[in-house]
């Protein structure tokens, strides 16, 4: 995913209500056709449950309380280990964006260890943590990692060197110079690195879960996989589906609100 | 005609000149007698990048509150000498002095590409001209009349991004104003502009300097317009200052008249026979 890409994208939230709803079409039309196809035996429960069937499994599992304890933690996990992971990669991009030293001294060993697939981890993670909380955390701590901290270095070095010039001659600190040019300037680079890292978050969170954990919404699927009720296997994966493209809405929020002035983000 | 023109002055001549400046006195007189401008002297000023001798000794005096245009071919070394002055770039050898101490806020220069920050707002990026007294009380205020100053003063709120390339550099020349510069700089600031834009651009230049009296240099390809705004047309040509031609025409000055057009073009036979040899 290029920058351009990502930014020129949030135009469609400026387009009329008329097109913001064709996007829902397609959608919906699939859920219809999948119903027909249930319904009509085409496609064995077996395989594939009705979407009423998996509408009345969320509904049970929503009435038990289940459904609503296992989302939670599997959003407290999220959360906290993006937290961490991020802020963690943002500061090893800001010290290494700016700083010679701490890039001559970190980010070999980093670019090495990046190359290393963090869920290849999972055997020796679980070793050291077993199925406890902080193994999920390290896990996605160390995957929402790598895309913050190569998009905040990528950002920081990519600053125009011009503007940066025109800041020093009229006099700007070097905290002035962070926070008035280099900052702002890294930040669309920063924000493709948090949808990456979001991605990443859910997708290092989903494999956790299922292999090991004792809650959540992998553990969800993992339960009801061995019970074959497949209606909550489904359920499990739109959800996943579902607070993915949350979490992916909240970052371009976000990232409308402080990229105003970018071009992509401006009424036309 | 009362244009004098001078060309390869030796250095002793050029000396007693800048002791001397009779032109300069000539054009002073028309402006307001309080001039803010500071003079320049440089003297026996060298600069190499590696090899590439670039400036191979500039001995130059402009006195306080003079125009001065400086031409010649690409290359030649015209942004070198400006980041000289202005201070961006080191010195080898020689010297360049101002008549008093001086502080950043006094030189200024503005460069082809206007480099505002594209994340703030239009006032905002005129108040970064402020250097240190950004955070002064009067900021905003001294910001608009900046701004007002360049005829932008209703585009205060908006972007960079929605401006013409003319009103940018306006916003840029704003900046460069806001502190109240003794010497302002430019480096082909109009080079990026269609004609008309250029033209309005070239009277806004001339109004503010004859208004605010700081100390001009101008590196421009443009002959036209180095004389049509200069006092003196400076033409740099193997590292040296080749030509060194006195401008005298009264301001306000007719575009396209016989005489602007006859300095017009012995300058640019100049820089054409300094081609001809390379
Ligand atoms: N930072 C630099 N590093 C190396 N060479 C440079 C640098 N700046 C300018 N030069 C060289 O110095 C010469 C003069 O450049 P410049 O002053 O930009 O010319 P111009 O008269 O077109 O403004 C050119 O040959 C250019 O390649
Ligand atoms: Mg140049």
């Amino acid at each position: 995913m290029s920058l351009i890409d990502s930014i020129s994208f949030p135009r469609s939230f400026r387009l009329p209500r008329v097109d913001g709803l064709i996007q829902w079409i397609v959608p919906l039309a699939i859920i219809a056709i999948w119903q027909v196809a249930s319904v009509t035996g085409f496609v064995p429960t077996r395989v594939l449950p009705a979407p009423s069937d998996v509408a009345l499994a969320g509904w049970k599992l929503l009435l038990s309380g289940e459904l609503v304890r296992n989302i939670w933690v599997s959003f407290w996990r999220a959360s906290i280990g993006f937290l961490i992971g991020g802020s963690v990669g943002f500061a090893f991009g800001l010290a290494n964006g700016l700083s010679q030293l701490s890039a001559k001294l970190t980010d070999t060993t980093l670019q090495m260890v990046r190359n290393v697939p963090h869920l290849a981890l999972i055997p020796l993670v679980i070793l050291w943590f077993g199925i406890d909380e902080s193994a999920k955390l390290f896990l996605v701590a160390l995957g929402v990692f790598f895309p913050i901290y190569l998009n905040t270095l990528h950002g920081i070095r990519t600053v125009d060197p011009q503007l940066i010039e025109m800041g020093r001659i009229y006099g700007m600190t070097d905290s002035e110079l962070f926070r008035r040019v280099i900052f702002p300037g890294a930040l669309p680079s920063i924000f493709v690195g948090i949808r990456f890292a979001l991605g990443i978050m859910w997708l290092t969170l989903i494999v956790a879960e299922t292999i090991a954990a004792s809650s959540g919404l992998g553990y969800m699927a993992m339960q009801a996989r061995e019970f074959m009720l497949i209606d909550v296997v489904v359920l499990s994966i739109l959800i996943y589906a579902l607070l993915g493209k949350l979490a992916d809405s909240a970052s371009r929020v976000l990232e409308r609100a402080t990229l105003s002035w970018h071009p992509a983000f401006q009424k036309r | 005609m009362q244009t004098a023109l001078r060309t390869s002055l030796p250095e002793t001549e050029l000396a007693s000149r800048a002791n001397f400046a009779p032109h300069a006195r000539v054009v002073r007189e028309e402006r307001p007698a309080q001039t803010i401008g500071l003079p320049l002297s440089i003297s026996g000023l060298r600069k190499s990048f590696g090899d590439n001798e670039v400036l191979r000794g500039i001995d130059l005096h402009i006195p306080a509150g003079q125009f001065v245009a400086i031409v010649g071919k690409s290359g030649c070394g015209k942004s070198t000498l400006l980041r000289l002055i202005a201070g961006l770039d080191k010195i080898d050898s020689g010297s360049i002095s101002f008549g008093d101490e001086v502080r950043t806020e006094d030189i200024r220069v503005m460069f082809q590409e206007p480099r505002l920050l594209p994340w703030a707002r239009v006032l905002s990026n005129v108040e970064v001209g402020l250097g240190r007294d950004r955070a002064s009380k009067d900021a905003h205020a001294r910001a608009e009349k900046a701004l007002t100053e360049v005829g932008l003063a209703d585009k205060r709120d908006q972007w960079p991004s929605v401006l013409s390339g003319g009103q940018k550099q306006r916003v840029a020349l704003g900046r460069a104003l806001v502190s109240r510069p003794r010497v302002l700089a430019f480096d082909e600031p109009l080079g990026a502009l269609d004609a008309l834009t250029r033209i309005s651009m070239q009277r806004l230049l001339e109004r503010v300097w004859r208004d605010q009296g700081f100390t001009a240099i101008l590196v421009t390809h443009d002959v036209a317009e180095a004389v049509a705004l200069a006092d003196r047309v400076l033409v740099i040509d193997e590292g040296r200052i080749a030509h060194d031609v006195v401008v005298n025409t009264a301001r306000p000055r007719e575009r396209g008249s016989a005489e602007l057009a006859a300095l017009e073009g012995s300058i640019l036979s100049h820089l054409l026979s300094a081609d001809d040899r390379t």
